[in-house]
C-alpha cells in the first residue's frame, strides 16, 4: 500500500473517530474539527518521508490531541473547568439493549438533532461524520463555497450555544432520534442519486457511496434497529442499478428498460440477506424495510416481465398504512398498473392531483397512462407539465423522448 | 444554564380558564423539579409604551410595540435546564399547557 491510499484509507476509517474523541476530550465541535483536519494535513506532509506510522489511528489522534491543545493554550481565554462545560457530556452507557457505546455515536446524534435546519444537519453529518471537506459538500449541493462554511459554523455555534448534548438519547426518544438521522442520510443519497439541479450530473456517486458508508456505521453501531437495516438494505438495492439507470446519452432509463445484467450482484445479494434477516426477526417492517422490500422483489426479477406485482401492490398497501402520503399512494398506483391495467391505476392517480400538481412525477406517471390508453393529446400536454416541473437533467432527456414517441 | 421560553400569541383573546390551570399545573412541576427561575404573562401590546433615550435631548416616548406584527409576546418563562433537550421537552409540555407556540432561547451561557 503506498503512503497515499494509507492515508486515504486512515482518513474513511478515522476521521470520524478521531473527531468523536476530540469532541468528548475537549467539549467544542470547532476545536475537534480543526484539530482533526490539522493531524491529516501533518500525515499527509511527513508520512512521504518519514513513512507511515506502525499504528497510523494512534498516531494521527495523538497529533490531534497535541494540535487541540495548542490551540487551546494559545486562546488562553478558558480555564479548563469552563472548558469543560462546553459541551453537555453524559457518560452513562446506553442502557440495554441500547446501541454500542461508541463516541461516533454521539456525534451523529448531535450532529442530526432536530433543533437544527435539515440542511444544517445535512452540512454537520457530511463534514464531522463523513469527513467531506467544506469545498466537497459545497458543490455536491450547489451552493458557494462561503456559505456552506457559514452553514456548518454557524450550525457549530447553535450546537454550543444551545446546549445541544453530545450524548445517545435514552430509550424513549431513541426511536424518533434514530429515524432523525436516517432521514438525513437518506437526503444525502438521494441528492446523490437523482440530483436535484439543473445542470448537475444525473448522479453523482459520491454521495450515494457516502450515504452507504455513513449508513453501514451506523448499521454497527445500532445493530438491532430494523429502520437500520431497512435503509441500508434499500440504498444497497438503489446503487446496485446505478449504472444501468442513466445512458450512455445522459437519459434516464427507467426500471423496465434498464438493462438487468448491468446491475451489481453483490450489492443486491448483501441487500436481499439483508432483508431476509429483517424477516426473519418476525419485528413488524418500518417504512424503510418496506421500501427495501419493494426493491428486493424489483431485484429479484431477471426480467421485468417475471416481476411479481401483486406481491409490490402488498408491499404498498403496507406502506400507505404507515404513510399516507399521495406520494406513496402515486406510486402504489405504478404497481397497480401491472397489475390491474392502466385504466384502474389512471383512475387512482387522478384522485390525487390536488396534492401533487406541482409534482413532476405525478404528470410524468399520467403521462405514462394516457399513452398506453391511447390517449396521444393528453398524453403529451401531461409529459409537457411534467418536463415543465422536472429539475434533472437525464430525466428531462428521457420525457422528452417519451412525449415524441409514438404511442404504445 | 437558562433558556427563556417565550410564547408566541397571535389572537387577541384572553386564555380560557382551563389553560390557566394547565398553566398552574406546569408551573408547580417547574417548581418541584428545580427549573423554575422565573415567569409572567404580559398585558396586551397595545399596552406597550417605547421609550428611545439614546439622544442628547428629552428621552424620545412613543405609544404602542416597538414593532407592530401579526405574533406578538405574551408571556414567558425563565427555566434553568442543564441541556437543550430538557429545556425542549419543557417547552413542549408549556406549549401544550398555554396552548400556543413556544421559542426556546438559550441566555449567553455562564
Amino acid at each position: 500500500m503506498s503512503v497515499a491510499e494509507a492515508i486515504v484509507r486512515a482518513h474513511r476509517d478515522e476521521w470520524a473517530r478521531i473527531v468523536a474523541g476530540l469532541t468528548r476530550r475537549f467539549g467544542d465541535l470547532d476545536v475537534a474539527e480543526e484539530a482533526a483536519a490539522e493531524a491529516f494535513a501533518v500525515a499527509v506532509e511527513r508520512w512521504p518521508g518519514d513513512g507511515v506510522p506502525p499504528n497510523p489511528a494512534a498516531w494521527l489522534t495523538m497529533t490531534a490531541n497535541r494540535r487541540a491543545i495548542d490551540r487551546l493554550r494559545r486562546e488562553n481565554k478558558r480555564d479548563d473547568k469552563q472548558r469543560e462545560a462546553q459541551m453537555v457530556y453524559d457518560d452513562s452507557p446506553p442502557e440495554p439493549p441500547g446501541p454500542i457505546d461508541d463516541e461516533r455515536l454521539r456525534l451523529i446524534f448531535t450532529c442530526c438533532h432536530p433543533a437544527l435546519a435539515m440542511e444544517a444537519r445535512i452540512a454537520l453529518t457530511l463534514r464531522m461524520i463523513g469527513g467531506l471537506t467544506v469545498p466537497e459538500i459545497a458543490r455536491a449541493f450547489l451552493v458557494q463555497e462561503t456559505a456552506m462554511g457559514q452553514r456548518i459554523t454557524r450550525a457549530k455555534a447553535k450546537i454550543k450555544a444551545a446546549r445541544i448534548p453530545y450524548r445517545v438519547p435514552g430509550a424513549t426518544d431513541l426511536p424518533a432520534r434514530v429515524s432523525g438521522v436516517l432521514a438525513v442520510l437518506f437526503l444525502v443519497f438521494n441528492e446523490g442519486y437523482l440530483a436535484s439541479g439543473p445542470d448537475s450530473d444525473p448522479v453523482r456517486a459520491h454521495l450515494t457511496a457516502e450515504a452507504i458508508r455513513l449508513a453501514r456505521l451506523i448499521r454497527v453501531l445500532l445493530p438491532e434497529d430494523g429502520e437500520v437495516a431497512g435503509l441500508l438494505a434499500l440504498m444497497l438495492l438503489t446503487e446496485a442499478r446505478r449504472t444501468a439507470r442513466v445512458s450512455a446519452g445522459g437519459e434516464l432509463v427507467t426500471l423496465d428498460e434498464q438493462d438487468r445484467g448491468a446491475w451489481d450482484a453483490a450489492l443486491i445479494a448483501e441487500g436481499h440477506r439483508l432483508m431476509r434477516e429483517r424477516l426473519a426477526s418476525g419485528v413488524p417492517p418500518g417504512r424503510y424495510q418496506i421500501l427495501a422490500a419493494i426493491n428486493a422483489v424489483h431485484t429479484s426479477a431477471r426480467d421485468v416481465r417475471d416481476t411479481d406485482w401483486s406481491q409490490i401492490v402488498a408491499l404498498y398497501d403496507l406502506l400507505v398504512g404507515l404513510d399516507p402520503s399521495p406520494v406513496v399512494a402515486l406510486n402504489r398506483a405504478v404497481a397497480v398498473a401491472e397489475l390491474d391495467g392502466p385504466e384502474v391505476a389512471l383512475a387512482a392517480v387522478d384522485r390525487l392531483e390536488a396534492g401533487l400538481s406541482g409534482y413532476h412525477a405525478f404528470h410524468a406517471t399520467r403521462a405514462d397512462l394516457l399513452r398506453r390508453l391511447g390517449r396521444g393529446a393528453e398524453s403529451r400536454a401531461a409529459y409537457d407539465r411534467a418536463i415543465g416541473l422536472a429539475g434533472n437533467s437525464a430525466e428531462v432527456a428521457y420525457l422528452s423522448r417519451r412525449r415524441d414517441s409514438p404511442p404504445a | 444554564m437558562q433558556y427563556l421560553l417565550s410564547v408566541l400569541h397571535d389572537t387577541f383573546e384572553l386564555a380560557p380558564a382551563e389553560e390557566m390551570a394547565a398553566i398552574d399545573v406546569f408551573n408547580d412541576r417547574l417548581r418541584a423539579e428545580g427549573h423554575w427561575v422565573f415567569a409572567g404573562g404580559l398585558n396586551w401590546p397595545s399596552t406597550a409604551t417605547v421609550i428611545d433615550n439614546r439622544g442628547d435631548g428629552e428621552p424620545l416616548v412613543t405609544d404602542g410595540p416597538y414593532a407592530e406584527t401579526k405574533e406578538y409576546l405574551a408571556g414567558f418563562w425563565v427555566i434553568e435546564a442543564p441541556d437543550l433537550d430538557v429545556a425542549l421537552k419543557l417547552g413542549a409540555e408549556g406549549s401544550r399547557a398555554c396552548n400556543r407556540r413556544i421559542e426556546v432561547r438559550p441566555f449567553f451561557g455562564e
